[in-house]
């Protein structure tokens, strides 16, 4: 349970020399900051040749609440170019150098022996950031240029135990942007102050490569540790990281008046609290609001989160499977709500 | 001026090359339905392409899994036509995701002679997209109304000067063609049947919906502002000179949206707008009212909404049997007391409005939006008077108008 501030400080104390030998090769940096879409993931040099492994120099990370995507095991890491520092400001974003690529590969246990289905990239080049899906060969030993999106059979077993076969859906060029999107630009989501973990041994990475921020930023309940928030706090959290990418004020779902960020009182009508549907068509089920206080039964936030009809499902993209788990949380939330707070 | 135009141009390799409005790089990307990874091959060609490119849809019908989507300005996607057997048809039949068949999300976007059938949620839709024109498309789920239908078929949404033309939408389980929180718009000649609501104008501002023909939807065109929106306080529309008939069909739209409230039989609603006129309409057979004005009569939040109708106007329309089904509580006994059938225009008493047809006006009397509807006084009104002026027509960029000339 690092705190973000925290680890900052104590990386300070930490010899800060400590950056490894670099055995070739090193990410290819013109690639990057290049404007073409390779075809072949390897020629980023972001992996050692020949695996899923990324290559030295390429920092993982992790995230207190992730976005949930079909059970996928994730694998998340961070390329800064040599000698650049990122950025955090006071709300927490980080604002990362050109020539960052933010690296997130999607594998299953039993799907292929855990070799990945699909790494996706985001590349902040000269003039914005770029997003590209990359599907691995069956042989594990590269990615092929996947920009029209993908459909993948894959086959897992649910924490539950129950055995799974879906059609895994990797993302168009397009569909990146649409949960990616800010005011129409592209802008990462995962890596915030407050989301961003690295493990012990990169603390050295953070603090040579990230300016502190100016103060302390709380760090994001994790979804499903009770000791990292209450039920409440951790289905904010749960929201802020699966549902306010899109619903922002300048996200995908602008237009549905549904905020659910971190930062978004939780009170209000337009954090679902007895909200009336705007654009939900079948997505209502049939029920009045979205959050209908102490009654998930009738409050379609839940029901749109455990379709998965096209029409229906929340989100629109990137689900294939319910997440029975963080559903049950919000339920728990939901009912935990005192009813009949009349307008 | 049609040899200028770029979509002409780009199938003219030699002409692009003397036209400096268009990029010298315009050109035309067709795709065939019959391609392997048909779905795909089509969403990259929507990503490949540059400002000025046409992307060509072949002729025959696409079966599709996935939503569609184009982000890039100034293209123009055109297929070989609406109709089954030569058209150009996507067919959604076994979507599996994306809630939409086609979202565009770039400005100067021209999408033209294709259909999208059954799509599992909204047919085409278009966020942030300025300046987009929708001409000569079908969008239909061919079952007919069902609730399992998609909830809008034509549907922008965020957008500034938004035409849509010459477009036939059946069997959206909320609005055929939707238009929400966007601003200058112009919907005509088009044809919305058998929705629940046909046509749908939703906190927007300056419109014009003219020469189309609502008929067989449950409401047909529908003027609405609702709160907590980012943008609101819808003004400035015009209804005019369209055929608003047999809207019958009941309501069939999932309960808890605004549209499953609309009673079967309605032809123009207007509610909790500002600045609209109802003119020179064909309007009849619509069994609950050829009008109906009404204020927002649920409990809502939002300080800065707006519920009751204002300074709307309703004049020389053309009214054929109406009110003789008023599917609304206490309806049947309003018309039965009244001879069979309730006057053609019914207003909640909520606002004001000026109604100058020469049919009766049937007046709920509730002017408080906060009364239960089940404390309706119904009376007959008199609301003629002198409207204000008269809203200017809508002009939209002459770059808009060109496309469909």
């Amino acid at each position: 349970m690092k705190r973000l501030a925290a680890a900052f400080a104590a990386a300070l104390l930490i010899c800060a020399g400590g950056a490894t030998a670099i055995p070739s090769p090193v990410p290819n940096q013109a690639v990057i900051d290049g404007d073409t879409m390779p075809r072949k993931l390897s020629e980023f040099g972001l992996f050692q040749p020949g695996t899923a492994t990324l290559a030295s120099g390429v920092a993982p990370y992790e995230l207190h609440t992730p976005l949930f995507s079909d059970y996928a095991d994730k694998a998340r890491g961070i390329w800064m170019p040599g000698g650049m520092q990122a950025e955090t400001g006071e709300d927490g974003r980080i604002a990362f150098p050109v020539g960052t690529v933010l690296i997130k590969s999607f594998s299953w246990a039993g799907h292929n022996g855990g070799k990945p289905v699909e790494t996706r990239l985001l590349i902040h080049r000269k003039d914005g950031w770029t997003a590209l899906p990359y599907v691995w060969d069956a042989d594990g030993r590269d990615a092929t240029l996947a920009i029209g999106g993908r459909r993948v059979p894959v086959s897992f077993t649910e924490p539950d135990g129950t055995k799974q076969s879906i059609s895994y859906a990797v993302p168009n060029k397009n569909q990146c942007k649409e949960c990616h999107a800010e005011g129409g630009a592209i802008v990462p989501i995962g890596p915030k102050a407050r989301n961003l973990v690295f493990a012990p041994k990169w603390q050295p990475f953070l603090a040579k490569r990230f300016a502190a921020p100016a103060s302390r930023i709380a760090p994001l309940p994790r979804w499903n540790d009770p000791k990292s928030g209450s039920v409440a706090e951790r289905a904010r959290a749960y929201l802020d990281v699966n549902c306010a990418h899109c619903h922002n004020p300048k996200g995908s779902a602008s237009n549905s008046g549904l905020f659910l960020r971190w930062t978004d009182d939780p009170t209000g009508v337009n954090y679902g609290i007895d909200k009336r549907p705007t654009a939900a068509g079948r997505g209502s089920g049939g029920m009045e609001f979205a959050i209908k206080p102490g009654d998930p039964d009738h409050s379609f936030l839940i029901y749109r989160l455990e379709s998965l009809d096209p029409g229906i499902a929340m989100p629109e993209l990137g689900r294939g499977a319910v997440h029975k788990e963080g559903a049950a949380l919000l339920r728990q939330w939901i009912s935990n709500m005192p009813e009949g707070k009349k307008n | 001026m049609r040899v200028t135009s770029l979509h002409h141009a780009a199938f003219l390799p030699v002409a692009a090359l003397v036209l400096a409005a268009a990029p010298a790089s315009a050109k035309t990307i067709s795709v065939s339905a019959d391609t392997p990874d048909a779905n795909e091959k089509l969403q990259e060609a929507l990503i490949a392409a540059v400002s000025g490119d046409v992307v060509e849809l072949g002729a025959g019908t696409w079966k599709l899994t996935d939503g569609l989507s184009l982000d890039v300005a100034n293209v123009t996607l055109r297929g070989a036509g609406t109709k089954d057997g030569e058209g150009s048809i996507l067919d959604f039949s076994g979507q599996q995701g994306a809630g939409e068949g086609l979202l565009v999300t770039s400005d100067d976007v021209y999408l033209t002679n294709f259909a999208v059938l059954n799509t599992k949620g909204d047919g085409i839709k278009s966020k942030g997209a300025d300046r987009i024109v929708y001409h000569e498309l079908r969008v239909e789920w061919t079952g007919g109304p069902k609730e399992t239908n998609g909830a809008y078929g034509i549907y922008p949404v965020e957008s500034s000067d938004v035409l849509i033309d010459s477009v036939y939408v059946r069997g959206a389980s909320d609005a055929g063609i939707y238009v929400g929180q966007s601003k200058n718009i112009v919907v005509r000649d088009s044809i919305a049947t058998e929705n629940v609501a046909g046509i749908e104008i939703e906190n927007s501002y300056d419109a014009d919906v003219h020469d189309n023909i609502a008929t067989k939807n449950t409401g047909g065109i529908l003027v609405f502002d609702l709160p907590s929106l980012p943008q609101q306080g819808g003004h400035n529309v015009r209804v005019f000179e369209n055929v608003i008939n047999d809207n019958s069909t009941p309501n069939f739209a999932p309960k808890g949206n605004i549209v499953a409230s609309v009673p079967t039989g309605t032809g123009v609603l207007v509610m909790a707008n500002r600045n609209v006129e109802v003119f020179g309409n064909v309007m009849e057979n619509n069994g609950t009212a050829n009008v109906m004005i009404v204020g927002y009569r649920y409990p809502y939040k939002d300080e800065k909404y707006q519920p009751l109708p204002r300074a709307i106007v309703v004049r020389d329309n053309e009214h054929g049997k109406a009110g003789f089904a008023p599917a609304f509580e206490g309806g049947t006994e309003m018309a039965a007391a009244m001879g069979g059938a309730i006057p053609p225009v019914l207003w909640d008493g909520a606002g004001d409005a000026i109604v100058n047809d020469a049919v009766g006006v049937l007046s709920l009397n509730l002017p408080d939006v906060g009364t239960p509807r089940s404390e309706a006084k119904p009376s007959p009104a008199d609301l003629k008077g002198d409207a204000p002026a008269a809203l200017p027509a809508i002009k939209l960029p002459a770059s808009m108008e060109a496309k469909v000339q």
